[in-house]
């Protein structure tokens, strides 16, 4: 894109330099730059941030769907003292905003020896509000005289769990899927936080080190963001008559 | 062995009290229906025997061994659902091996017992199918076979039919009261349709606003109701009750006054009345029958006269606002506003005292 074309420079104010007007050379080009997408592939470690990416996505969005059914179920099945507090709790979570809890959450995470690890970027993650609230929501239509036939029939709470809960929420569980993973791919502010040693950085951190403090790359920027966008970009492609059908279930937005 | 035994059976929610001091004994292999109107406690009592609930005082046991405490899973019961309660995500065999799987039956009899049932049930043709797919009784045949392959020590049937239309009910209970027949396992039975509790019943319960008003044979509750809630539950068209005045009583009869110049001689144990106290005369639509012009007839004004074909249900008034139900064994003339006729035999009639119960025969 940018060129660099050798200028005269003048020895002597009084010397008349003399160009000619059809030996000038452009100064920019516009033209397809593909080696913005090969060079960062050569020089920049993408496969790593790749892999990196895709482990704390896809744990994260494991575990996520794991603890978040299993909070759901307990919510929406069980009675006890303090439930409805309980879920005004959670929910009441989600005005309080990353930022803010940013320095506990470190010192916490710093405690428990979880700095500069991917379990670190994935754990403090795995517990969503929205993710709990939907999932009650959606468990809350399954009707209880299944889990009583359930009981009748041996099966533990466990069971009841796992075999009858989970299968038959597996709609709510698609849409918390696909929330999670864009969610987890995009994260941005708290693994930079956590993650100091670059062969750990996901994608998105990844891309920092082309924002430097006197110079920003935009080329390779630009290229790899548009790279990082394609995973997100599938899911939604092949999932979304889940996440249509899943919003309009559960009245979310 | 499928002895079912409470005593005192206490239910509260909060200060709510569902079921009072409820005693119940139900024998090996016998077809007990509960029967109530909604709301009566019927499937709270259901559930606590079932082990899906705890009662707030009293103890059940089965076969002589306490399971107040124990869980619904090791009481050896089954239990169908009135919404069936089939796993929609299982195929029909799932949905009746899940049960078996749970208690680490071998894979071979698992099975064998789904062999037997589908073929008793006759679900065979349809076992790899989702319930989504099944119409409503089939649905209902596989809640059912979900219970049989379980060979439990007593079957629980929650309002079973009352889902299907009409005529699939019909047919169904004769399905189930020949099922019955076959295991000859206990079952305790949850209806509100007196219907079904009378066709299929060897003793039934009828509840109200959790208490038992009264346990008996189909044909004893029929013939002779405790008091007046289950006379005029059991038994369709109802029982018509008429408010009467005691003019004479004895030990061996009583002679009641009633609206319309209605007077009957009712031979019953009166000794517990007095001339001039309140009590209510009951007697069946179906006892009623036309006067040939001889005496002690009631006059009475055609309401309504619904044409059966083989029987005439007339509606009717007598002395102004006390309504009268008469089946009539003949395919009626009866026309709207038309005086009329009726006998109520003595010997038919069923005397309440003023409390609502029933004053019994010599």
């Amino acid at each position: 894109m940018v060129g660099h074309p050798q200028r005269p420079v003048a020895k002597a104010p009084k010397d008349i330099v003399k160009v000619n007007i059809a030996d000038r050379q452009p100064v920019r080009e516009i033209g397809f730059a593909t080696e913005n997408y090969t060079e960062p592939f050569v020089h920049f470690d993408f496969m790593r941030y790749l892999r990196n990416s895709v482990f704390v996505t896809a744990m994260a969005t494991l575990i996520t769907l794991l603890t978040n059914s299993m909070a759901a179920f307990a919510l929406s099945k069980y009675k006890f003292r303090g439930r409805d507090f309980t879920m005004l709790l959670i929910v009441g979570t989600l005005m309080v905003p990353l930022s803010v809890i940013l320095v506990p959450l470190y010192s916490v995470v710093s405690a428990v020896g979880l700095l500069d690890s991917l379990w670190g970027v994935i754990l403090p993650t795995v517990a969503t509000p929205t993710g709990v609230f939907l999932l009650r929501q959606y468990m809350l239509t399954i009707p209880d005289e299944l889990l009583d036939a359930a009981r009748m029939d041996n099966a533990s709470e466990w069971q009841i769990y796992w075999r009858i809960v989970l299968p038959l929420a597996a709609p709510a569980l698609a849409v918390l899927a696909i929330f999670s993973v864009v969610w987890r791919w995009n994260d941005f502010l708290w693994p930079l936080v956590v993650l100091s040693r670059k062969e750990l950085y996901t994608l998105q951190v990844g891309l920092n080190t082309y924002a430097g403090e006197l110079n920003v790359q935009w080329h390779y920027i630009l290229a790899m963001t548009v790279v990082t966008m394609i995973p997100v970009v599938l899911v939604f492609v092949f999932l979304q008559r889940y996440i249509t059908s899943g919003i309009a279930g559960t009245g979310l937005k | 062995m499928g002895r079912i035994t409470l005593t005192n059976i206490d239910r509260a929610y909060g200060k709510v009290k569902i079921l009072h001091d409820i005693s119940l004994d139900v024998g090996d292999g016998e077809m007990l229906v509960l029967v109530g109107p909604s709301g009566c406690g019927k499937s709270t009592l259901l559930r606590l025997i079932a082990g899906l609930d705890r009662p707030t005082g009293g103890k059940i046991e089965i076969d002589g061994i306490d399971v107040t405490e124990v869980s619904a899973a090791r009481r050896g019961l089954a239990m169908v659902f009135q919404s069936y309660a089939l796993y929609p995500h299982m195929s029909v065999r799932q949905n009746l091996a899940f049960g078996l799987e749970n208690i680490r039956m071998p894979k071979a009899e698992i099975d064998q017992r789904i062999a037997e049932a589908s073929r008793m049930l006759e679900i065979a043709p349809y076992l790899d199918r989702r319930p989504g797919q099944l119409s409503g009784g089939q649905k209902q045949r596989v809640a059912i076979g979900r219970a049989v392959v379980r060979n439990p020590t007593a079957f629980l049937l929650d309002e079973p039919l009352s889902n299907l239309d009409a005529e699939l009910r019909i047919s169904t209970r004769a399905e189930l009261a020949a099922l019955h027949k076959r295991l000859a396992t206990t079952m305790v039975y949850v209806t509100h349709d007196q219907v079904e509790a009378m066709t299929l019943a060897d003793r039934i319960v009828v509840m109200r606003a959790g208490k038992i008003e009264q346990v008996g044979r189909p044909l004893d509750l029929y013939n002779a109701p405790a008091n007046l809630f289950v006379a005029g539950f059991i038994g369709a068209p109802r029982m018509n009750l008429l408010p009467v005045k005691v003019r004479s009583a004895s030990a061996t009869q009583v002679d009641v006054d009633g609206p319309g110049g209605l007077s009957a001689t009712v031979a019953v144990d009166g000794s517990a009345l007095k001339p001039g106290d309140d009590a209510t005369l009951g007697i069946r639509p179906h006892d009623i029958e036309l006067s040939d012009g001889g005496k002690g007839a009631v006059e009475a004004h055609v309401t309504l006269a619904e044409a059966l074909g083989p029987e005439t249900v007339v509606h009717a008034t007598i002395a102004g606002d006390n309504r009268l139900v008469a089946v009539l064994k003949h395919q009626g003339v009866e026309t709207r506003g038309a005086p009329l006729s009726l006998v109520l035999p003595p010997e038919r009639m069923h005397l309440f005292d003023s409390a609502g119960l029933r004053v019994a025969s010599r």
